[in-house]
């Protein structure tokens, strides 16, 4: 698929390394306005590196990575996030010494305009509406939260900066099924709203309803692109690369 | 000596001072609390900071007449401002590597100040004037309270008190504590790390020379005044535990009150009160009174 004008992400040869170790080998990947991309591949593909070289986390890189129309390869990861990007690590980050309700308001909010468009940030309000449990434990430490708490948490904390790029990863991880179930409403909610998210799944069946598309990663390159219609036809092939 | 014999103005008058000693104690502490938690740097150079903190108010009265209370302004903006001068110099190569590197270096930049003050000015003090507005004592019946030293005592404690609050109650705090956890997570919200880590250093800088120019009325003002009192506040590091605010202040206090009381009591141990009781927490507890076991 040739990227179209609206890409929001678009990602040209991507190569990053950790010290010596070199885990992405030129990862081609584009994101477009509104559309929810999932990263498929097995355990050390690549998927939860590329996100953090996206954010400027990993050591070195080559290649490009374009935000809203700007080259972000030279970019400290506070300047990538200032972009209007909103990243939920795989480990969560959730800060042991901070209360829930200041985990939520750390990230600061995003200045009034990112890429010529109006910042539009959820409200604390609207936050705690859609996750009530948060608001009962506003002031417990940030790290005494269950799990499931922890990852709306996490993903809460990013929807108050107005962010409107997502990057998750594995939010599904080792969830309870009602969880999981619940975060799944709350992407198609953030969808119907208009956000761009980019997700990271090990969860096929969490995934494979939500996205518009999927890439399969392996060995630290995308192998296979392709439409959330075109799913039935490669169920094979994935069940060969993913081994679900 | 039996302790019931001594007389009550005698030991509140030390107790007084081990108050005062305590509070410097305390201020130094609470900065190198910060320091460590956030750069991950064991600041050697905090008795220097200190040191040129009351040199700054002694200098700027010798030469150019300017009060202790434009001292109490300046001098720590200006320390504070060498403090972040020195973070982008040489402190930020150093993050990514062994905690050790980063005390040899503060190490040396300390000996190097104390080299220049000594060759400037000589070891054998200079003495300050308590300022106008603070001389005398009162009388508060039980005993004489010099006002100076109440005032450096309600100073400093003030100061440790803002320090705990904007740390523990404030969107700053809150930024400054996640950072300490985890300074790739905070950045990747957009925060801009690098320049809080050498702001922090530089408020680290400029409280201890706030304690330097608080100190310059009771001591004398001499190059080695730093490294006298470097060792002792580290001892309190110890005892108190990295990490925690309200604890390095309270083991200060504590620790220069028990201080005061061991002179008046047996003389002779006052100068090894605190390193026993280092000796004995860190057989006991070894993260220290208020430290959490990592």
């Amino acid at each position: 698929m040739a990227p179209a004008m609206e890409s929001v992400v678009s990602i040209r040869g991507l190569n990053a390394w950790y010290g010596e170790s070199h885990i992405l080998h030129g990862v081609d990947l584009d994101v477009r306005k509104g559309e929810v991309v999932t990263l498929l591949g097995r355990n050390g593909a690549g998927r939860t590196t590329t996100l953090r070289a996206m954010m400027g986390l990993t050591g070195a890189r080559t290649g490009s990575i374009n935000v809203n129309g700007m080259e972000t390869i030279q970019f400290a990861p506070h300047r990538v996030a200032r972009l209007g990007i909103g990243y939920c690590p795989e480990e969560r980050g959730i800060f042991a010494s901070l209360t829930a309700e200041e985990n939520l308001m750390l990230p600061p909010r995003l200045s009034s305009s990112v890429g010529g468009e109006p910042v539009q940030a959820m409200s604390v309000a609207e936050i705690y509406a859609m996750f009530p449990n948060l608001q009962e434990r506003a002031h417990s430490p940030g790290t005494r939260l269950s799990g499931g708490e922890q990852q709306m948490l996490a993903v809460a904390r990013i929807l108050r900066t107005g962010a409107r790029l997502l990057l998750l990863d594995e939010i599904s991880e080792g969830l309870a099924p009602v969880i999981v179930q619940k975060l799944a409403e709350v992407i198609l909610t953030l969808k119907r709203s208009g956000y761009t998210i980019l997700l990271v799944e090990q969860n096929f069946r969490f995934a494979a309803p939500l996205a518009d598309r999927f890439y399969v990663m392996e060995h630290g390159k995308v192998v296979l692109e392709f439409a959330q219609a075109q799913l039935p036809a490669h169920m094979n092939t994935l069940n060969e690369l993913l081994g679900v | 000596m039996n302790p019931f014999d001594i007389p009550i103005q005698a030991l509140l008058g030390q107790l007084l001072i081990g108050l005062v000693n305590g509070s410097f104690y305390a201020m130094l502490s609470l900065g190198l609390a910060v320091i460590f938690g956030l750069l991950g740097i064991v600041n050697f150079a905090h008795g220097a900071l200190y040191m040129m903190g009351a040199f700054g108010a002694w200098i700027l009265m010798d030469r150019f007449g300017l009060n202790y209370w434009y001292a109490l302004l300046l001098v720590p903006l200006m320390i504070g401002a060498l403090g972040v001068v020195i973070e982008r110099i040489f402190l930020k190569r150093l993050y990514k590597l062994d905690p050790l590197y980063g005390l040899l270096l503060t190490f040396g930049l300390a000996l190097i100040a104390e080299g220049i003050f000594r060759d400037q000015y000589g070891v054998s003090g200079q003495s300050y004037n308590v300022p106008d507005a603070l001389q005398g004592a009162t009388d508060l019946g039980f005993m004489v309270l010099p006002n100076y030293r109440a005032w450096v005592v309600l100073a400093s404690l003030s100061t440790c008190l803002g320090t705990w609050f904007v740390i523990e109650r404030t969107r700053l705090g809150a930024t400054l504590r996640a950072a300490t956890e985890n300074p790739q997570m905070v950045q990747a919200f957009g925060i801009n790390v690098p320049v809080m880590v050498m702001l922090t250093y530089g408020a680290g800088a400029a409280l201890a020379a706030l304690a330097g120019v608080l100190a310059a009325p009771v001591i004398q003002v001499t190059p080695l005044m730093g490294s006298n009192i470097i060792i002792v506040v580290f001892a309190v590091v110890v005892i108190g535990g990295m990490g925690s605010i309200l604890g390095s202040v309270l083991t200060g206090l504590a620790l220069g009150l028990i201080e005061g009381l061991t002179r008046v009591i047996y003389p002779e141990a006052s100068n090894i009160v605190v390193f026993v009781i280092m000796a004995i927490v860190l057989v006991l507890r070894p993260a220290g009174l208020f430290g959490k076991e990592h």
